[in-house]
């Protein structure tokens, strides 16, 4: 069993256990967290299928960005857990069945037998100056030029929309509006003098 | 060696985990979220997979574009779920039947 196989079968573990933990676990919190060990384990994955700028993307994007977010939004909403995880056993026969059922289809389909490496051989490994970001940056730069512009306007209206569900102006709060202080003037706005008379005299001693 | 169909099968195990997490959670709209991840990063894998195997770089361009759109999808929906959350104080699917007729 070469190196590379071991850290296959590893990190394969490691990222099926942990997918198992994200549906199974009761805090969301912990859900999210094996979520993120999924993600890491399969990053390395990646890495050994040479496909070394989408680790490092799925790494810093999705763990860093998404998962960050998943992980705010759990924490900010005050869940009741018991509720939530009241008919968990009750489903358990029907998901387990169902995804046995699929495993076993996908197992048939994708088996050693249709893509196994006589079918598929093994690459010969990547030379030395070869570098995969380039490759895909030229790749995407030219050929997809077009689907990257339409995914960069997806990125524009998921901020939009995720921007303005979110927004919300609260009457009750009591902030200083900056515009208002920077327009005041030194005359009319920040003085005002009044003119009233004199009550009565002073008397001297 | 490793072998296409050894990716292609965690492929395969990843997505039936996430499809048996529907099942199981069908009350909370988090972990539901999550196990779209889950199966969207098991059709990844496969991308990369193919892609390697194929000396086709064509299928990471394709992951790029599917990790762009999860991204956005992401966002949005925890957004909406933030909004929910505030007006209806809760995220249980079952809670959620203003649409019912």
């Amino acid at each position: 069993m070469g190196f590379e196989k071991f850290l296959f079968y590893v990190f394969a573990a490691i990222t099926v256990v942990s997918a198992g933990m994200v549906v199974t676990r009761r805090n969301p919190v912990h859900a999210v967290l094996y979520l993120v060990l999924c993600f890491a384990a399969t990053a390395v994955l990646w890495m050994l299928l040479e496909a070394e700028f989408l680790a490092i993307v799925l790494v810093l994007v999705y763990v860093g960005a998404v998962m960050v977010l998943f992980l705010f939004v759990v924490m900010m909403l005050d869940v009741d857990q018991a509720a939530l995880k009241a008919q968990f056993i009750r489903f358990l026969p029907l998901g387990l069945a169902i995804a046995l059922v699929m495993l076993a289809l996908i197992v048939l389909v994708v088996g050693p037998a249709n893509f196994g490496l006589e079918q598929f051989a093994k690459p010969a490994p990547a030379p030395a100056d070869y570098s995969n970001t380039e490759s895909l940056g030229k790749l995407l730069y030219t050929v997809y030029v077009y689907p990257f512009e339409i995914a960069s306007v997806i990125l524009l209206v998921a901020i939009v929309a995720a921007i303005r569900l979110t927004l919300r102006r609260r009457p009750d709060t009591k902030y200083i509006d900056p515009a208002k202080q920077v327009r005041v003037r030194k005359g009319p706005d920040r003085i005002r003098i009044v003119k009233m008379p004199v009550e009565g005299k002073v008397e001297a001693e | 060696m490793i072998a296409l169909s050894d990716f292609l099968i965690l492929g395969g195990l990843l997505f039936s985990i996430a499809v048996a997490g529907i099942f199981l959670n069908r009350k909370n709209v988090i972990i539901l979220l999550m196990c779209i991840e889950l199966m969207l990063l098991a059709v990844n894998m496969n991308f990369v997979a193919f892609s390697h195997f194929l000396q086709d770089t064509a299928g990471q361009i394709y992951v790029f574009f599917i990790l762009t759109v999860a991204a956005a999808e992401a966002a949005i929906g925890l957004a909406i779920l933030v909004v929910l959350f505030r007006s209806r104080q809760t995220i249980n699917v079952q809670d959620l039947d203003t649409l019912k007729g």
